[in-house]
């Protein structure tokens, strides 16, 4: 087991500079999620560390060794690909196997470890057979099982899930979770999938654009985002964003309601999240609703801060009926209540 | 097209029975030649049906001397000499453009995209264009009269690196970083990954380059002087001269089987992976 510590890792394609000094300490066994919208450069980095790319600046560490300039194979890694990428022609044991046999390991040994991971991705029956023969969720297992034989210090994930149909990907994240906790091997998978990254995470590492915006556990990132990024990409319905100014101690919507909870001064962003807005009688929130969305559960409300268009989203527990243009007055915990500077789109406290 | 005219698939069928009759009937009359004795053969008119003397005739142009008149080698030896060099020019086609495909592929070098094209552009350059400087060559290295000389100077070949290059462009890259992460070096790759996914087009390419080395005859003709070197393809030019004076045609009619039955056999053979290799596209 090993713990890894990224050290102002810069990574870039000619002059085109695709991670901004990164830095970050993973705990041994700890399981990290790398995530963020399309092309921020998750897939670079965890490649960075996989030795699939070259380091540009910075330092990568696993364990107590920098190894910037080892081969993939040297760093004692296993890694899962997106489309799996196992070896069309080898059936699953020699899959599994391929690693081992190159470095020399004795057939017992090899049969014993991949039996033995058969055996815990419940894949045993397919050994003989060939990728092609396989469902999408059997080959996952397999790429995992690959790595699994190999006993790493390090799991490294890359969309591993992204090909499967919905309902696979809830079972098959539960069976990673399960497994990298009884492994105790440290880990990490990049996603787009922020609910995804919430249910599997230790920690989440949030990119957008190359840049860090935030490295915290899920619960942290929900309550408290250091950036309004992190803010709208965390929590389904994303959070509302409401322009305001904030002068002694009172925030002015921009449709002239008060409100006595505030941070900072001048230009301000408040945000609260859809589930945080409750009804209440004297709510300084004001919503014209245009749209209804009956989940079950809970309802989806959308529409407008009144006398705006500012579009909000308000989700109620359980069955509420509004018809549009309804208005309804919302108000929120303090705690609740996020206040962001327009301009660097930071968190005031 | 599913149709379902009855005249139009009577034509089609009569234009297709009249297709194979086409080409069938030569092969058939060459079968029928090889079975009568020398006799029979220059008596009008041609005779259309098999007679009794086959085996005979089998024997005397294995092991006799081809034409009893020229001092030529015995045919089977002339077969021995055919397969070598249709295996060699195989193999070794296969083998190099292989290798040199990779190199284009999966390694960065200075001058790459110029050697690719280097290679390329030795396609406009096939052997009968080349065949003065190149005979020089080979005389200069002693290969006169060898199995290398009949080979190496065919060996290059652009088009197979060029159809493996393609091959090996398909294969997702995630197969090269799979196999970095399970630590094989290039040649375990090369060998373990690569071949084995290239499997079925070198099965396509080894069927056309078979052929491709059986049906050689500028060249042989000019590097063997030996009556030991000649190949098949070589001896039946010889025999239709020899043929002007003593036509031996049951002899020169079984020899021409006898050339028709290694590419046919190799045809057949790899027929299943053949059709695969040159349709199949993913990997
Ligand atoms: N070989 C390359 N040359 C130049 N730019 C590249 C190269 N590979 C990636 N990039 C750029 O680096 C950035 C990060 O790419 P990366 O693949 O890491 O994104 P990602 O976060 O994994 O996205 P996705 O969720 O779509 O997989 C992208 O803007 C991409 O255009
Ligand atoms: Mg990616």
């Amino acid at each position: 087991m090993a713990s890894i510590t990224l050290k102002d890792l810069v990574k870039a394609y000619g002059d085109t500079e695709v991670l901004h000094h990164i830095d970050g300490q993973i705990e041994d066994g700890e399981f990290v999620v790398i995530v963020g919208p399309s092309g921020c450069g998750k897939s670079t980095l965890l490649r960075m560390v996989a030795g699939l790319e070259t380091v540009t600046g910075g330092e990568i560490h696993i364990g107590d060794r920098v190894v910037n300039e080892l081969e993939p194979a040297d760093r004692d890694i296993a890694m899962v690909f997106q489309n799996y990428a196992l070896y069309p022609h080898m059936s699953v044991r020699e899959n599994m196997a391929y690693g081992l046999k190159i470095r020399k390991i004795s057939k017992d040994e090899i049969n014993r470890r991949v039996e033995e991971a058969a055996d815990i991705l419940e894949i045993r029956p397919y050994l003989e057979r060939k990728p092609r023969q396989l469902s999408g969720g059997q080959r996952q297992r397999v790429a995992m099982g690959r790595a699994i034989v190999r006993d790493p210090q390090v799991f490294l994930f890359d969309e591993p899930l992204s090909n499967l149909d919905a309902k696979l990907r809830v079972q098959m994240r539960l069976e990673i979770r399960k497994l990298q906790q009884k492994l105790g091997v440290t880990s990490i998978y990049v996603t787009h999938d922020q609910v995804e990254a919430m249910t599997l995470g230790d920690r989440l590492m949030v990119l957008n654009g190359g840049y860090v915006e935030q490295f915290g556990t899920p619960i942290e990132l929900y309550d408290r985002p250091e950036t309004m990024f992190v803010a709208g990409f965390i929590g389904s319905p994303a959070m509302n964003f409401l322009p305001a100014e904030v002068a002694n101690g009172v925030t002015t919507l921009s449709n002239g309601a008060q409100l006595g909870v505030a941070q900072g001064q001048g230009n301000v962003v408040l945000g609260v999240r859809p589930e945080h807005l409750e009804p209440q009688e004297d709510g300084a929130i004001e919503v014209q609703v245009q749209l209804m969305e009956q989940l079950g559960a809970n309802t989806l409300l959308h529409g407008a801060l009144k006398g705006t268009d500012t579009e909000m989203v308000v989700s109620l527990p359980g069955h509420v009926t509004a018809a549009p243009g309804t208005e309804m007055k919302f108000g929120a915990a303090p705690e609740n209540m996020h206040f962001f500077a327009p301009d660097t789109q930071k968190r005031i406290e | 097209m599913v149709e379902n005219r009855p005249i139009l698939t009577l034509v089609s069928h009569l234009v297709l029975i009249f297709g194979v009759v086409l080409v069938a009937l030569p092969i058939w009359i060459t079968f029928v030649a090889a079975t009568h004795d020398a006799v029979r053969m220059t008596q009008a008119p041609i005779p259309l049906l098999p007679g009794t003397h086959f085996l005979e005739n089998l024997k005397a142009t294995l092991f006799g001397s081809g034409l009893s008149s020229a001092e030529a080698a015995p045919v089977w030896r002339m077969l021995l000499n055919s397969l070598a060099m249709a295996l060699m020019i195989a193999f070794g086609k296969i083998v190099i453009s292989l290798l040199s495909a990779f190199a284009i592929v999966y390694f960065k070098f200075p001058f790459r995209m110029g050697f690719f094209w280097l290679i390329f552009i030795t396609l406009m350059l096939p052997v009968e264009v080349r065949i003065l400087p190149t005979f020089e060559v080979v005389a200069n290295l002693g290969m006169l009269n060898s199995y290398w000389g009949l080979t190496v100077p065919l060996i290059a070949s652009a088009t197979a690196t060029f159809m493996f290059r393609q091959v090996f462009l398909t294969i997702p890259d995630e197969m090269l970083e799979s196999a970095r992460i399970d630590g094989a070096g290039p040649m375990r790759f090369f060998i373990d990954i690569l071949v084995p996914l290239s499997r079925t087009n070198i099965a396509a390419l080894f069927v056309i380059l078979f052929i491709y080395g059986w049906n050689q005859y500028l060249w042989p003709l000019l590097i063997t002087t030996d009556n030991d070197m000649t190949t098949i393809v070589m001896s039946i030019k010889q025999m239709l001269e020899a043929a002007e004076q003593s036509p031996q045609w049951n002899i020169i009619m079984m020899t021409a089987l006898l050339a028709m039955i290694p590419p046919v056999f190799v045809v057949i053979a790899m027929q299943k992976l053949f059709v695969q290799g040159l349709t199949e596209t993913d990997k």
